[in-house]
């Protein structure tokens, strides 16, 4: 059954993939994108196809990881709302970002993507420090987490209100966008993306073990510390690519994990999976419609997400108990 | 010194009196007090203390009594006002949700006068009245949408979190899209105001402010024997003979139009209502929700903060909510230390 539910969804997933590269400002049949993908020889439908291609491979890679994210997190604090923004890696990206902007004067979105990718590598190693590095407990890397968000989104307000420039880009990053997936930026993080996304999928055993807390975990023969570093490498790689490459997508990471668990119950060996493959659906499916909805401009990514998202997930909240961890 | 005492009145009449909360909460007064007195002082026109006092008390010159009077004493009675709301909506909200960080930020509330100042600011380019108002009927409005989509046979914390993170992804994702519509000058007033500000702020802030928490504190107090039960769980309040679900919708009500007139005088100042009852709870060491000490806490904790941005970027650089952030940040890691120490967690 939940075999058939996981085959169903990648189904889904290949189909919005497809309506992502034949979607936009210039309307591709399906015919167009399939001649695109297989058979380029360079007609007009094909350089669309090839430019909408690496941006849907963007939404692919980070929408997987956001998702994958957000079910380790959870899984590893033990707590159902964590979401990557909890252990300051959207703050240490979106700091970085700033920072880059007002005092190295980088304006490209490829040139972020290295500043954003180090200040969340950062910022999750130093949570991961001050966390008790390892004798780290759930509670105290989300306590270190929210602590140094706080400091670095109050050095984030001071310089936005000190400098117009940093103020005109940073509002438009910090919603969160697909667009700046040019074939550069998208080849910088995808190694990341791929390799965190394998290190969390194979850490669904060692997590299930953690989900029954520490006394059981240590008589089953789990190494605890291990579990939690990896984990914290797993989250930050993949978070710190994604924020890298898209900007803060905020609620994929924290929702599809809760709906996910909903229909598999709590064994993260089908809630990754699961995990990997509805996240995708939400950010690009949310990335098609932004597309649509302002044509010719476009609604950024991280918008339609919480607009779509917020109210399926107060759904899901009232309609049942939601699965507790 | 024994921190509980039970004092009997004549005519058989007793009560229980908690040494330690009694004097924490007139130690936060005075700090509060002492801390306004030397914001007023600070700013270009530097007065000394005594200054001050003798001003406020009718006797200073008349460049004095403008500068005190006019310009920063309703400033600092803003500043009290809003964190001594922000202070008592925190910890209701974190008593009501029984979650130490069911706070109006994570609720959304926040967010949701941020949206109705946006939607002024970006879309009606309107006045700082204005902009009040929209915040106002942005924070009332998100605070009954939660309110009736936690509704089910009753309102139950967990889910009340829940659906008040549902609601402050939306909202803001819509702040996100006002923000880059707007133009950049409106942007960068957007911004002043989402950091939370006192500059400014004069005696039409200091007035509807000063009636609500008149009519709401003593409201909210005579209701704190019935939060202290709630407390214990719905079931057992409800057995000791509280009216839970009444008693919530009034406490819940109180806490939002709290919230949302404190951010419509000041703008969304972060971390106040998180940490004012945290600490609040951490000096008197008394279980319950400690309200009035939260409330003193909150305006102490929002004046110093005023005073330090004061102090370190000059008048008017960088709002009261830079300096909150930071706090906030400072408190929290403190938090870790000490527990560790203390192997809490």
């Amino acid at each position: 059954m939940r075999v058939l539910g996981l085959l169903v969804s990648a189904g889904v997933l290949v189909l919005v993939a497809l309506a992502s590269i034949a979607v936009g400002a210039k309307e591709l049949s399906l015919g167009e994108v399939w001649h695109g993908l297989f058979g380029a020889s360079g007609t007009y439908g094909d350089v669309v196809v090839a430019d909408r291609l690496s941006r849907t491979v963007l939404g692919l890679l980070a929408g997987a990881a956001l998702g994958l994210a957000g079910a380790v997190l959870q899984a590893l604090t033990r707590n159902p709302l964590a979401d990557p923004g909890l252990l300051g890696i959207n703050a240490g990206a979106s700091a970085a970002v700033v920072t880059a902007i007002t005092f190295f004067g980088v304006t490209s979105l490829s040139g972020y993507v290295w500043f954003a990718f180090l200040g969340a590598a950062a910022i999750g190693a130093l949570v991961w420090f001050l966390g008790g590095s390892r004798g780290a407990t759930p509670v105290r890397l989300v306590l270190a987490g929210m602590a140094i968000s706080a400091a670095l989104f109050g050095y984030l307000q001071a310089i936005m209100i000190l400098d117009d420039a940093a103020l005109g880009r940073m509002r438009f990053w910090t919603v969160g966008s697909l667009a700046s997936g040019s074939d550069a930026a998208v080849k910088q993080v995808v190694p990341f993306l791929l390799a965190g996304s394998l290190l969390a999928l194979a850490l669904a055993r060692p997590l299930n073990a953690v989900a029954m807390g520490d006394d059981t975990a240590k008589a089953l023969g789990a190494n605890l510390n291990r579990t939690r570093g990896l984990s914290m490498l797993a989250a930050t790689v993949l978070c710190g690519a994604a924020t890298a490459a898209c900007g803060p997508i905020m609620f994929v990471g924290l929702m599809v994990p809760h709906v996910v668990r909903s229909f598999t119950g709590p064994d993260l060996r089908w809630i990754l999976p699961y995990a990997a493959v509805l996240s995708p659906v939400l950010l690009l499916g949310a990335d098609v419609l932004g597309r649509v909805v302002a044509r010719p401009a476009e609604v950024q990514v991280g918008i339609v997400t919480a607009i779509l998202g917020g109210p399926v997930f107060i759904f899901l909240v009232r309609r049942r108990r939601t699965a507790q961890l | 010194m024994k921190s509980n005492r039970a004092v009997r009145l004549p005519g058989g009449l007793s009560f229980r009196l908690d040494v330690r909360a009694l004097t924490v909460v007139v130690g936060l007064l005075a700090a509060a007090l002492a801390a306004s007195v030397v914001l007023i002082g600070t700013g270009d026109f530097p007065m000394s203390a005594a200054d001050v006092l003798r001003t406020l008390a009718g006797e200073g010159n008349a460049g004095q009594e403008l500068i005190v009077n006019e310009l920063r004493l309703p400033r600092v009675l803003v500043g009290l006002l809003v964190g001594a709301s922000l202070g008592l909506g925190g910890a209701l909200f974190q008593s009501v949700s029984r979650n130490p960080l069911g706070s109006p930020d994570v609720l959304g509330l926040g967010q949701g006068a941020t949206a109705g100042a946006l939607t002024v600011i970006v879309v009606f380019s309107g006045t700082a009245g204005q902009v009040a108002l929209g915040a106002l009927a942005g924070g009332l409005l998100t605070g009954f949408v939660i309110y009736v989509l936690a509704w089910k046979r009753g309102v139950h914390g967990y889910r009340l979190v829940l659906v008040g993170i549902g609601v402050s992804a939306v909202v803001t994702a819509v702040n996100g899209y006002l923000l880059t519509k707007s133009d950049i000058v409106d942007a960068a007033r957007a911004v002043v105001w989402m950091t939370g500000s006192l500059s400014g702020r004069d005696w039409d802030q200091v007035w509807p402010l000063l009636a609500l928490c008149a009519v709401l504190v003593p409201l909210v107090l005579a209701h704190s024997g019935a939060l202290r039960m709630m407390e214990m769980g719905d079931d057992v309040a409800y057995a000791l003979g509280v009216r839970v679900e009444r008693v919530r919708l009034v406490l819940m009500l109180s806490a939002v139009l709290l919230t949302a007139s404190a951010t419509a005088a000041a703008g969304p100042v972060s971390f106040v209502a998180l940490t004012a009852p945290q600490l609040a709870r951490r000096l008197t060491r008394a279980p319950g929700p400690n309200l009035v000490a939260a409330v003193c806490m909150g305006a102490a904790l929002l004046v110093t903060a005023d005073w330090i941005s004061q102090r370190a970027f000059g008048a008017d650089q960088l709002p009261v909510g830079v300096v909150t952030g930071v706090l906030g940040g400072v408190y929290l890691l403190w938090l870790l230390v000490t527990e560790r120490r203390a192997g809490r967690i």
